[in-house]
Parts: structure tokens; sequence; C-alpha cells
């Protein structure tokens, strides 16, 4: 083990590049992937004709999917199609398209755990279908959705290390090109980048425990 | 677009990256089901030291990506001089990944069960082995067996990180396949779909579980 050697100024700058398009790329996939996934969860939660059980089977077959598979698909399989990505752009769909599917299920369940006596009552006030979505069951819904979607960001923020197999150049990427140098630097390195993904993760789930004490 | 000859040429390797990934998800959610209950009784044992080490395991592991643990073993073992190939590296990092998850799933429910249960057990003279044993840990498992599927997909998904350091899975074998026959497309879709064959039906069980538990109670 040679953490001196590991942790060389040229090391730790490349390491800090590498955590800068982490966290862009997380970010970008947490905001894309939480309009998508609430969309999604909206729909599938309103029963729509047509729309809602096709929702349901890309739902089912991308969340029971690995995701390394799809971003090695987005990436390599469908520009034999014609639809060809830039890797960053790539990384983010793939994650985009797994965490909406995962983020519609936290959703629809949130949705689903309001009493049916909100909506009637809301209804039979003259409140449309829009307007009980809206004012009645998406403000108490989002409030019990907060643990889950904020464990479902940190899971995200951890697959972005994922796209090592298609060589974005963030964090987990450089490491590897780091560690590759000498054999004694695996150790050290990783111990680094653990506690990197540690310092986020864990700062994420005590501001998450921390909304959860104020709206309960 | 699907060009059937791919799978049917390369049913070996698919068979056996299939028969890979069964293995090694199962190797290590038994591994991870030991390893997950011994942390489960950490983080409530009344000494105070082992509820920390405990904490500390289930909180560091579930906050890291699952590759730094698979390369730790891939990669930082061997600098140590113990040498693993990638199927064993693989299956001991998702081993100790995923007991992390299931360590509060154990935990969760050995809470549940009344404190009354332990208490008249104690008092009936048996050590706190044989009340964890015989007493808690029955009653606990209905409510960690939901918790458990769900963690047995997640497994079977995050195997594919095998690939990542040539573990002989479904996936590796995808890889090898495509750059054999320069066919991509197909060569993926037929790995999804043998993904799909071993998480969808276990998806679909588990909803039914869930579902059946939660009317029993």
């Amino acid at each position: 083990m040679d953490f001196a050697g590991a942790y060389s100024p040229d090391n730790l700058r490349f390491l800090a590049d590498g955590l800068k398009l982490t966290l862009y790329v997380a970010a970008v996939s947490i905001v894309l992937s939480f309009v998508f996934g609430t969309i999604v969860g909206t729909l599938r939660y309103m029963r729509v004709p047509v729309l809602s059980p096709v929702l349901a089977v890309i739902v089912e077959t991308l969340r029971n999917l690995p995701l390394l598979l799809i971003i090695f698909f987005i990436q390599f399989a469908l520009p034999e199609i014609g639809f060809k990505f830039t890797v960053t752009a790539g990384v983010i769909t793939a994650l985009t398209l797994f965490e909406a599917a995962m983020i519609s299920e936290i959703v629809r369940a949130g949705l689903q755990s309001i009493p049916k006596g909100q909506t009637e009552a809301a209804r039979s006030s003259g409140l449309g279908t829009y307007q009980t979505l809206r004012y009645i069951v998406l403000p108490q819904g989002l409030r019990r959705m907060v643990p889950p979607l904020v464990s479902q960001f940190i899971s995200l923020l951890k697959d972005t290390s994922l796209a090592v197999i298609v060589a974005l150049a963030e964090l987990m990427h450089n490491a590897q090109i780091v560690m590759a140098q000498n054999h004694n630097y695996p150790i050290p390195i990783l111990l680094l980048i653990a506690l990197v993904y540690f310092a986020i993760n864990y700062t994420l789930s005590l501001l998450s425990r921390r909304l959860e004490a104020r709206t309960t | 677009m699907l060009d059937f000859s791919i799978l049917t040429n390369h049913l070996p390797e698919y068979g056996e990256g299939f028969l890979n990934t069964i293995k090694a998800s199962v190797f290590a959610l038994l591994g991870s089901f030991v390893l997950g209950t011994i942390i489960a009784v950490f983080r409530i044992s009344g000494f105070k030291p082992l509820r920390l080490i405990g904490a500390a395991y289930v909180e560091f592991i579930r906050n890291i990506p699952i590759l730094i643990v698979v390369l730790f073993f891939f990669l930082g073992l061997p600098s140590l001089g113990f040498k693993l190939d990638g199927f064993q590296a693989g299956t001991l990092g998702l081993t100790v990944y995923t007991a992390a998850f299931i360590a509060e799933a154990i935990r969760a429910g050995i809470q549940s069960v009344p404190a009354g249960q332990t208490e008249a057990a104690r008092s009936s003279g048996m050590t706190y082995m044989q009340t964890m044993l015989h007493v808690v840990l029955p009653q606990a498992i209905k409510l960690v067996i939901p918790p458990l599927s769900n963690q047995f997909i997640n497994l079977i998904k995050n195997s594919s990180v095998l690939t990542i350091v040539s573990g002989f899975d479904l996936m590796y074998f995808a890889d090898i396949i495509s750059s054999e026959t320069y066919v991509t497309f197909s060569t993926y879709i037929f790995a999804a779909v043998f993904y799909l064959l071993l998480t969808l039906p276990l998806s679909f069980a588990a909803l039914a579980l869930e579902k059946r538990l939660a009317r029993s109670a």
C-alpha cells in the first residue's frame, strides 16, 4: 500500500475532475428521472385506458433488468438501429429511464396510500379530476414519498459508477485509471473514493431523516 | 430486426452465463443472509461496541457503490497477497454489499417481535443466544421474507457487475458473443430476456407474497 504515491496532487486533481462529472450526471439524471417518474407514476395511478397498461409493461421491464445492461445497450446496441448518443448523453438517458421506472413506482404507491375518502370528498365538493389530484392527493402523497425518493436518489448517485462500462470519465472510471498505474494503489484509492461517495450519500440520508421528522 | 441465429448458434454460451449468474446470486444470497443476520444481532445487542460495529457496517456499505466493494476483492486483496478470480471476487463483493441491506431487513423484523417475548424467554432461564435462536428469530423471519425476496431480485440484477471483473456471468458471455459476431443489438436483447426470465417471476411472486402477508397480518 502506497498512500503518499496514490494521493499525489496529480492523482487527486484527476479524481476531482471525475467527481465533478459524477455530480453533474447524477444531478441531471435526478431531475429528469423525478420529472418523468412523477408523470408516469401519476398516469398509472389514474388508470388511463391503454396508456397505463403500456406504461406498466415498460416500467416492469426496466425495473427488472440490470442497469449495467441498459447503460451498455444504449451506448453500443442502439447505434446499430440508428440511435447514436455521446457517452454522457447515453449514460444520462440510461440512468433516467431506469430510475424514472423506480420513481414511478414510489409515486404510484405514495398516491395510492392516500385514503379514498379524500378523493371522494374532493370530488363531491365539486373539484375536477385534475384539481383533486393537484390540490388534494399530490400534496399529501409527495410528503410520504420523501424518504423513499431520497434513498432512490442515493442509489442513483451510487449507480453512476456503473458508467465505467462505457468509459465515461466519472469518479469510478478515473479511479480505475489511477489504480492501474501501480499495484500498491488500489486499496488507498478505493478507500478514498468510498469515503467520498459515503460523505455525499450519508449527508443526503441525514437530510432526508430531518425532512421526515419535520413533515410527520 | 432481431437476429435469432445469434440465440440458436450461441445457446451454450448464454446457458453457461445464465447458470453462473444464478450461481453467484444464490451463493451471495446464502452468504449475505448469514452475514446479515450476524450484523443485525450486533445492531440490537446490549453491548455498545458491537452495536457500533453493526451500525458502521450498515451505514458505510449502504452508502457506497457495489463496484467499490467488488473491486476491493478483485484489485485490493491481490495487493495484500490474496488472489481471487472475477467470479469469486464478484460473488464475495455481492455478499458483503447485500448483507448490509439484509441486516436492516432482519433488524426491522427482530424489533417487531414484542419485548415481552424476550423477557419471558430470559426469565424462564434461556440465555441471550437461546432466546434469539429459539424465540425471536423464528418469529421475525415471517416479516423478513418479503424484503428478502426483493433483495434476491436486486442481487440477480447486481450480479451483472461481475462483467466488469470478467466474472463469467450472463453479461460477460453476451460481451463475448457480440465481439465474435459483431452483432450487439440482438445479442443484448437475448441477454435481457434471460435476465427477465429470472427476475420477472420472482417479482410477481414477491408481490403476491407481500399481498398475502398483508392480508394475514
